[in-house]
């Protein structure tokens, strides 16, 4: 009798995914945006892993609709899949950028369907929180979206009102000028000071180690 | 006026332009510094709403859907890519060819022109077609008229055609599944040109034979023309 190795002893593919999975979890989302461009599969499972339950929340709050948010968060993952090339980590962050894709295509499907337009404002509120991936994560996230919403309350009401409106409501401007009874030059000013002012608001907090720190690995 | 397109720069980065003024602003951003920084910096605060939406559990498959598509995408553009290819991988750049055009024009303008209720149909049409021609074990049925070939892939059946001449106003291609002592069944509109793919709307038996006539918009009943492309018996 003569040994010989065993060839399918190869241990294929389950070992060899969960391997690279271990080694994806270690990059960041950039590195893995790069992956992506280079036509690597996993990293866009890796990407919708870390960044897909935010997303999707976003373009469900958007879209008050499971099967369009779902289309959205899609369609924008596609749109990641083929333009990863284009993408340039200085300009943006990569989770920020995805995000990005996911809110045009939300917006773009909500006012094709002119969904939201009967909905009370006030509806806009009121869903639990998705489940973490774990609970560290779980605690960034939380302390990020705190972060935010004290933000927020620290703007004008008309200031907040017209980016939330737009923001998370899909409204445009000249469509909240209308509904707001305004000048679309007020809202555009309204807009563009809220954001600034925004901004400042949260950079100011980043000395406390918060939002940028990576929310997700 | 300068002034009013840099302010345009919050709107931009909420989606909350109309369309010409997005569009407006897109052309002035190519050439802004100032406001390429601004958009950058406004997006992270974007980015950071974003974060504070919360919303139910996106449903399991969605992931695994997500990943199928570019799966299916890549190998269907290959060929571009120095990539190893087993034999019965390759579908020939033709099918190549045309899923390149399927992805870079299919899904996204279609979902840019259409209704939503067409857009999520089309969009589950392309999903299947992108299934079809990346199947490895998928039967291809050439043309004997036409050129082109049939991709079957278990239920589904997909027609990739070459260089119909578009089809002129008033006029569209209509598919036909063929089949013996069977009136013909109407399987598909498409509007022609270089490359065109198309999924065959009703069911590929063996023996059955997929054409393509010329009809007049809206398609018709039953083939009132000679059929321009002919697949041979599956």
């Amino acid at each position: 009798m003569v040994e010989v190795a065993d060839p399918v002893v190869a241990l294929p593919c389950p070992g060899r995914a969960a391997t690279m999975r271990r080694q994806l979890a270690h990059l960041s989302d950039e590195a893995l945006v790069a992956l992506v461009a280079r036509g690597d599969d996993t990293a866009v499972a890796e990407l919708y892993d870390r960044v897909g339950r935010i997303a999707y929340g976003l373009a469900f709050r958007v879209l008050r609709d499971a099967k369009l948010a779902e289309d959205a968060v899609q369609e924008a993952f596609l749109a990641v899949w083929r333009t990863a090339a284009t993408f340039s980590a200085d300009r943006a962050k990569a989770s920020t950028w995805i995000l990005t894709l996911v809110h045009r295509r939300a917006v773009d499907l909500v006012r094709r369907e002119q969904r939201r337009r009967t909905d009370s404002l006030d509806a806009l509120d009121g869903y639990e929180p998705a489940s973490e991936p774990s609970a560290e994560d779980a605690a960034w996230l939380h302390f990020d979206r705190v972060r935010v919403q004290e933000a927020l309350t620290h703007l004008p009401d008309t200031q907040r009102e017209s980016i939330e409106l737009a923001y998370y409501g899909g409204f445009s401007q000249s469509e909240l000028a209308e509904r707001l009874g305004l000048p679309l030059g007020t809202i555009k000013s309204r807009m563009f000071a809220g954001l600034a002012r925004l901004r400042e608001l949260l950079d100011d907090g980043t000395a406390e180690g918060s939002w940028k720190s990576e929310y997700t690995s | 006026m300068e002034i009013g397109i840099h302010e345009l720069t919050a709107g931009y980065a909420l989606d909350a332009l109309d369309a010409d003024e997005r569009q407006a602003y897109e052309e002035h951003l190519a050439g802004c510094a100032q406001c390429q920084e601004d958009l950058a910096s406004f997006w992270e605060v974007t980015g950071a709403l974003a974060l504070a939406a919360t919303g139910p559990e996106p449903p399991r498959e969605l992931r695994e859907r997500i990943v199928a598509a570019a799966r299916s995408e890549m190998q269907t553009v290959v060929p571009f890519r120095p990539r190893r290819l087993p034999p019965t991988q390759a579908l020939g750049a033709l099918a190549a060819i045309a899923a390149v055009a399927l992805v870079a024009l299919g899904l996204w303008a279609v979902s840019l022109h259409r209704s939503l209720t067409d857009t999520r149909s089309a969009l589950a049409d392309q999903r299947t077609v992108a299934g079809v021609l990346a199947d490895s074990g998928a039967e291809r049925v050439r043309l004997v008229a036409g050129s082109g070939s049939l991709v079957k892939s278990g239920q589904n059946s997909v027609l990739v055609v070459d260089n119909l001449l578009p089809a002129r106003a008033g006029k569209t291609y209509q598919v036909w599944v063929m089949r013996k002592r069977v009136a013909p069944a109407p399987s598909g509109l498409f509007a022609g040109g270089r490359h065109s793919v198309v999924l065959v709307g009703h069911k590929v038996k063996p023996g059955d034979v997929v054409a393509v006539t010329l009809e007049r918009a809206g398609g018709a009943k039953a083939p009132t023309t000679t059929p321009i492309v002919v697949s041979r018996g599956v």
